[in-house]
């Protein structure tokens, strides 16, 4: 099961499940769960993003959230300007990604050890908090977009077919295009994982020393993977403020990144798939605690988090991976004799 | 000259309220390597410990100064005991661990409380400089911080449990070969640290309002002095906190109070590019 979710097998699985469901589901399920279900994707493009950087780049971020809603605002402002919004979309790609450059220029040149990342990343979050919810007010706009503080940023225009504004996209595209870039954005990176460079980006995260002892310089490695999770973070915060034509602080919020950090450690760390099965199941989670009044959603998730730190630390995916091959094995006596990867992640682990 | 004196009153406020906020993390960082991402929720605890004090009556300066401490105290041990224990070692595991703990608890107090603001009125008044008005809870929080740095270094440097700790944190097997179970005193360790966070909870109850999501306001600050500090527990703790809290109030004294903790947050960031090791591990090395 190791050797298959490394296998290019898997990618095209995920991919022809990706695409059926592109194609079959709009037909299947009306508009208003499309939107619901809109959503679910919009996050998983922001879980994978987290899953790439600290499942295969090694680099733990407690901010991921400020990149989604650096993201989200610029996507906002510029379009609110600009009226078109083909300019924003690459402006909400390009603008987190440089964010992460510079953060990451500090973190990886200053050569800071991972908990001293954690906090920095969490620390530049909350210092993004605190200033978009203290702008309320007239006098804080850029151009025509008044930032509005804590009470968010409303109304935001829709995406519309580059270069023509009249024609904004429907729920059903939104559906589409959430979809569609969740699957461009899986397979980029599975390719970009199982190209040469990949190769080092995972030997950086295995033992930095000794890659670097190789000549690879593992801070420049770092710093590609840590600002490539921030544009695919701050894509999804375009379209997260294309779903809900509305934004306000709280994406950058504590909870926010909590909840990104839970996705991925429920799904499975060291794989693309399971972020995106814990993005979907946590969210599915949270939406019936909604519903119900005993257990408030801070409890419940504050307790997964716990328990799954504590006695499933590999996430589901891999687990269920490796369950899956040990029936396997036992039906089939010939089986594979060594099973290396499965150790190396459960030394890993210990670590 | 009295604005002078007022501002040398709030720098000097910024920097004993930093060092009150930070000091539980301080110990069970410095001490025992655990980032202790509850520590905002440990200071919530202790403001609701202090309120419900209050509430049944209990004077204001014992409900501070003894209930808060002593019922964080031993929530903390608990957690210690149950969670904290099991991953030792593993610091990224231990982060997330206490993060999940962090919302837990959050998520159990909104459950129990409700998510309302309780307020506790600011006790003695205040006097005047000149045209300026001060709080005489001001000059306390100033007090605390002081006695509080002089008396931890006290326990660690004279006394034996103080002995015991450093020597345990400094090489557990050689304890444990002794006679001195390591997992007890990270126990009473992990205690301290949270008697400590329940104390700063408490002490700030008036100042902030009691929130069950009041602790998210202080983790950030608390941690970029205590890894601003760097290796030296207490000359970490009094070093960083110094040069955050004077930033802070002066850039809050230049525009706004949200401003002035962006240049604390912002500071921080760059120093910590500079001297990665923290001011200790620059400066006063060797120092306690």
């Amino acid at each position: 099961m190791a050797r298959f979710a490394a296998s290019w097998k898997s990618a095209a699985l995920c991919i022809a499940i990706g695409v059926l469901l592109l194609i079959f589901l709009p037909n299947v399920i009306d508009d208003f769960t499309l939107i619901q279900v809109t959503i679910y994707l919009v996050m998983s493009v922001l879980a994978v993003s987290l899953g790439f950087i600290w499942g295969f780049g090694g680099i733990l971020c407690f901010g991921q959230a400020a990149f989604f809603g650096l993201g989200a605002y610029t996507y906002a402002i510029s379009v609110v300007n600009m009226g078109d919004s083909t300019v924003p979309f690459m402006l909400s790609i390009v603008v987190p990604a440089l964010f992460a450059a510079l953060l990451g220029y500090v973190i990886f040149y200053g050569r800071l050890s991972d908990v001293y990342m954690g906090v920095i990343t969490l620390t530049v979050t909350l210092i993004l908090f605190n200033l978009i919810n203290s702008t309320a007010g007239p006098e804080w706009k850029i151009g025509n977009a008044p930032l509005g503080g804590f009470n968010g940023i409303p109304a935001i225009p829709p995406l519309n077919w580059p270069g023509n504004a009249d024609e904004s996209i429907t729920p059903r595209g939104m559906f589409n295009l959430s979809l569609g870039l969740l699957i461009v954005v899986y397979a980029g990176l599975r390719a970009l994982i199982s190209s040469r460079i990949g190769h080092v980006i995972v030997a950086i995260k295995e033992n930095e020393q000794r890659a670097q002892l190789l000549g690879y310089d593992p801070r420049a490695y770092k710093l590609f993977v840590f600002t490539l999770g921030g544009a695919i973070a701050g894509l999804a915060g375009c379209l997260f403020a294309n779903w809900g034509s509305f934004t306000s602080p709280t994406i950058f919020g504590l909870a926010q990144s909590a909840q990104i950090i839970i996705w991925v450690i429920v799904g499975g760390l060291g794989t693309l798939m399971g972020p995106v099965v814990g993005c979907v199941l946590i969210q599915w989670l949270t939406t019936q605690i909604g519903t119900q009044q005993t257990f408030n959603s801070n409890l419940v998730l504050g307790a997964i988090l716990v328990l799954f730190v504590l006695l499933v630390p590999k996430g589901l995916v891999p687990s269920i991976g490796m369950l899956l091959e040990r029936l396997g094995r036992r039906s089939a006596p010939a089986g594979r004799s060594s099973d290396a990867k499965p150790v190396a992640l459960a030394k890993e682990q210990q670590a | 000259m009295d604005l002078a004196a007022i501002v040398v009153i709030q720098v000097l406020y910024g920097i004993a309220s930093l060092v009150i906020v930070s000091a539980g993390l301080a110990v069970i960082f410095g001490m025992m390597k655990v980032i202790n991402l509850a520590h905002g929720e440990f200071m919530m605890l202790g403001a609701y410990a202090t309120l419900g004090a209050l509430k049944i009556g209990i004077n204001l300066w014992v409900a501070i100064f003894v209930a808060a401490p002593l019922v964080v105290g031993g929530i903390g041990v608990l957690l210690e005991r149950l969670v904290i224990r099991r991953l030792y070692g593993r610091m990224i595991d231990t982060m997330l661990a206490t993060w999940g703990l962090s919302l837990l608890l959050v998520g159990v107090v909104t459950s129990a409380f409700g998510n309302t603001t309780a307020g506790i009125s600011t006790p003695l008044g205040s006097f005047t400089v000149g045209a300026y008005s001060v709080s005489v809870y001001t000059l306390l929080i100033i007090g605390v911080a002081v006695v509080l740095g002089v008396a931890l270094r006290a326990v660690l440097l004279k006394t034996q449990l103080g002995l015991i700790a450093r020597g345990t944190m400094q090489n557990p097997a050689m304890a444990d070969a002794l006679g001195i179970s390591p997992s007890r005193v990270y126990m009473v360790t992990f205690g301290v640290g949270a008697a400590l966070s329940g104390l700063a909870g408490g002490l700030l109850a008036p100042l902030t309002g009691v929130v069950p999501t009041m602790g998210g306001a202080f983790i950030a600050k608390a941690f970029i002095t205590v890894i601003g500090g760097g290796p030296a527990i207490l000359a970490g703790l009094v070093g960083a906190s110094t040069f955050f809290g004077a930033i802070n109030q002066i850039a809050a004294f230049l525009s706004t109070p949200v401003f002035g903790e962006v240049a604390l947050l912002f500071a921080a960031i760059v120093m910590l590019r500079l001297l990665p090791q923290g001011i200790t591990g620059r400066f006063f090395k060797g120092s306690l």
